[in-house]
């Protein structure tokens, strides 16, 4: 595991010192985070890593899960959808299914600290047990325009906390409680985002059957309509016309998501025995998904929908251009031209491919602006400062604080 | 060489950290956006204005501010885009006198242009006001003359420089940076506490600026 001082070399000695200063104004807090899984999934993946970087911080940082039939998460994975604004059906049946486990959590669970932390809405019934501390939730989802009977449900609870936290501007609703925008982050030492050695990188490729002939485009996404993975397949036929080129699409294998196997099946049909088209369903290997992100040419995220879509900073940490849609919190991490080439359609995104393969030195340029973007707003050192400043703002309601 | 000022009152860098509050208001047209310019909180003005240098210091002065990049890039507006980012942030030394020229500038505009008042964004593409939260800490770098002054200025976090700079400036009404304002009046050098008095900070990236900081001192120390 990561130490704080190894992120010196990667953001510099006076970021870390920031740190330092803030965690110092934190001491004797103790801070509780609630979520609904310790694996799998990008909260477990960035508590991880944040709560040991916390508390060797100095923090006294705490981590608990709530427990939850497979029922229960029937109905949050409904609820998930529905705050997406896709269209669910969720009837009464299903809130009593939700409240009698959060009723059961609210029982079992000891929640004491100075902060709660809650992540999403699968815990966020705990705030009934909120005495005179303070409690954050922490929405990952893309609410812009989630469908109304779920919302309204839930922001009976989130008004009962003392702020609420999303990663993107348009995610924010009118609410009466304090809204901070906090963007997650990627870790540049994990398995994930590490430098790795070429001959590991050429291992990889070997194994899953990829030769270096040819400029090589890339999607990372799990076998979901949302991710448009026939949409890529589009693109590269627009591209191929002029440039030779390989495509990968590697994600999760989802075998337990049967809409997940159907997708994956559609893409295998759309890619018509294309030799040159690989589609690899990959295990959670985090590795592996890194060679393949460095072995790239050009990385596309062409979704139709994205909660935050960290894929495109992995690809940009490394330096990789990217072509993505502009959706979600996508143009955050995307400015058009200036860190990466932004698109709507399968044709624009072959048009900003082809510029890319036919400009090297284009594309090297906007791959070193991404890189620096990344390192300058979403690496996990930003998200450390913030998470304590948020921590630190419940205690102070003015605009400029002297601390 | 000549010999170094000892200030009796040592210069104290300070570090400046921000997190980012949603107002949860949102324009959909430059008729909204007015209307919300004149009642938003000061800190949402400041933010708009300033969130730019501190999200891309180290690669390029990106547009200056948010309400000409949205203008140029999500409605198309480009002649008011350019007005309002040529706007001189430097010669401004309170929000609310900057909050009253944007306003002025694109109701200047909407009287000259009306078909703008039909221009919208498309669907996602609203302007979502923010404000700053800054929170300001002393740090534990001290300098008593400029040649400690200048070896903690290349190691500070941008954060520290943008405090020295803008915040002081503008946001915390003092009328000329902190780094002026010492060399000044503690080390008594006049004509260098001018010459970084009158560089214009918003053409440069926070690196850039801390380049041209660290040379003029260099260069008057030896």
């Amino acid at each position: 595991m990561a130490k704080i001082e190894d992120y010196i070399p990667i953001v510099g000695e006076s970021v870390v010192e920031d740190l330092r200063l803030i965690a110092v104004h934190l001491r004797g807090k103790r801070i509780l985070n609630v979520n609904s899984t310790a694996v799998g999934g990008g909260v477990a993946e960035i508590l991880n890593r944040m709560v040991p970087l916390l508390r060797e911080l100095g923090l006294d940082v705490h981590w608990d899960v709530i427990k939850g039939g497979e029922e229960f998460f029937e109905v949050t994975k409904k609820f998930h959808n529905a705050l997406h604004g896709g269209r669910v059906d969720i009837g009464e049946k299903d809130f009593e299914i939700f409240m009698e486990t959060s009723r059961s959590n609210l029982e079992q669970m000891e929640i004491s600290g100075d902060i709660i932390f809650i992540h999403d809405p699968q815990p966020i019934v705990l705030v009934r047990k909120r005495t005179d501390n303070k409690w954050i939730w922490r929405c990952h989802i893309d609410l812009s325009e989630p469908k109304k009977k779920v919302w309204r449900f839930l922001k009976e609870f989130v008004v009962q906390y003392d702020a609420a936290v999303f990663s993107a501007p348009a995610f924010s609703r009118r609410l009466l409680i304090r809204q901070f925008l906090i963007a997650p982050s990627i870790d540049p030492l994990s398995d994930k985002n590490r430098e790795l050695p070429q001959k590991v990188i050429d291992g990889i490729l070997a194994k899953y059957g990829v030769p270096k002939d040819k400029p090589i485009i890339t999607q990372i996404s799990r076998f979901d309509r949302l991710k448009d993975p026939v949409g890529v397949i589009a693109t590269y036929r627009l591209v191929k016309k002029y440039i030779d080129c390989r495509l990968l699409l590697a994600g999760g294998t989802a075998t337990d998501d049967p809409e997940g196997q159907k997708v994956f099946e559609e893409v295998l049909e759309a890619a018509q025995g294309d030799p040159d088209i690989h589609i690899l369903a990959i295990a959670q290997n985090d590795l592996e998904i890194n060679a393949l992100q460095r072995a790239s040419t050009v990385i596309i995220q062409k979704s139709l929908k994205e909660g935050f879509g960290l894929t495109v900073s992995e690809a940009l940490w490394k330096a990789k251009p990217v072509v993505a849609s502009n959706v979600g919190g996508i143009p955050l991490q995307v400015k058009d031209k200036y860190s990466g080439l932004l698109c709507y359609t399968p044709e624009g995104a072959a048009f900003a491919v082809k510029q890319l393969l036919s400009s090297p030195d284009y594309a090297r340029q906007i791959g070193e602006n991404g890189r620096e973007h990344i390192r300058n707003n979403f690496l996990i050192t930003r998200h450390l400062r913030e998470y304590m400043l948020l921590f630190l703002s419940l205690y102070h309601r003015e605009n400029i604080v002297h601390l | 060489m000549a010999e170094l000022v000892r200030a009796a009152e040592p210069f104290r860098f300070y570090s400046r950290l921000h997190l980012t509050e949603l107002t949860g208001l949102r324009a959909a047209g430059l008729v909204q956006l007015v209307r919300l310019l004149k009642s938003v909180p000061g800190g949402s003005i400041y933010y708009h204005t300033h969130r730019f240098l501190q999200q891309h210091q180290y690669l390029s002065p990106e547009p200056p501010n948010d309400f000409a990049y949205w203008v140029r890039e999500i409605l198309s507006e480009e002649e008011l885009g350019e007005r309002l980012a040529s706007i001189d942030i430097v010669q401004f030394s309170t929000i609310r006198s900057l909050r009253e020229r944007i306003i002025a500038t694109i109701e200047g505009y909407l009287v000259e242009h009306p078909g703008a008042k039909m221009r919208f964004p498309r669907e996602g593409g609203e302007f979502h006001f923010k404000k700053a939260v800054s929170f300001i800490l002393p740090t534990q770098h001290v300098s008593y003359d400029l040649r400690e002054f200048v070896e903690i200025l290349k190691r500070v976090t941008i954060g520290s420089i943008y405090f020295h700079i803008f915040e002081a400036k503008l946001r915390l009404e003092k009328g000329t940076n902190d780094f002026s304002n010492w060399i000044e009046n503690s080390i008594g050098n006049e004509s260098l506490a001018h010459s970084i008095a009158r560089l214009d900070p918003y053409v440069y990236t926070l690196e850039d600026l801390r380049r041209t900081i660290t040379d003029l001192i260099e260069r008057e120390i030896g």
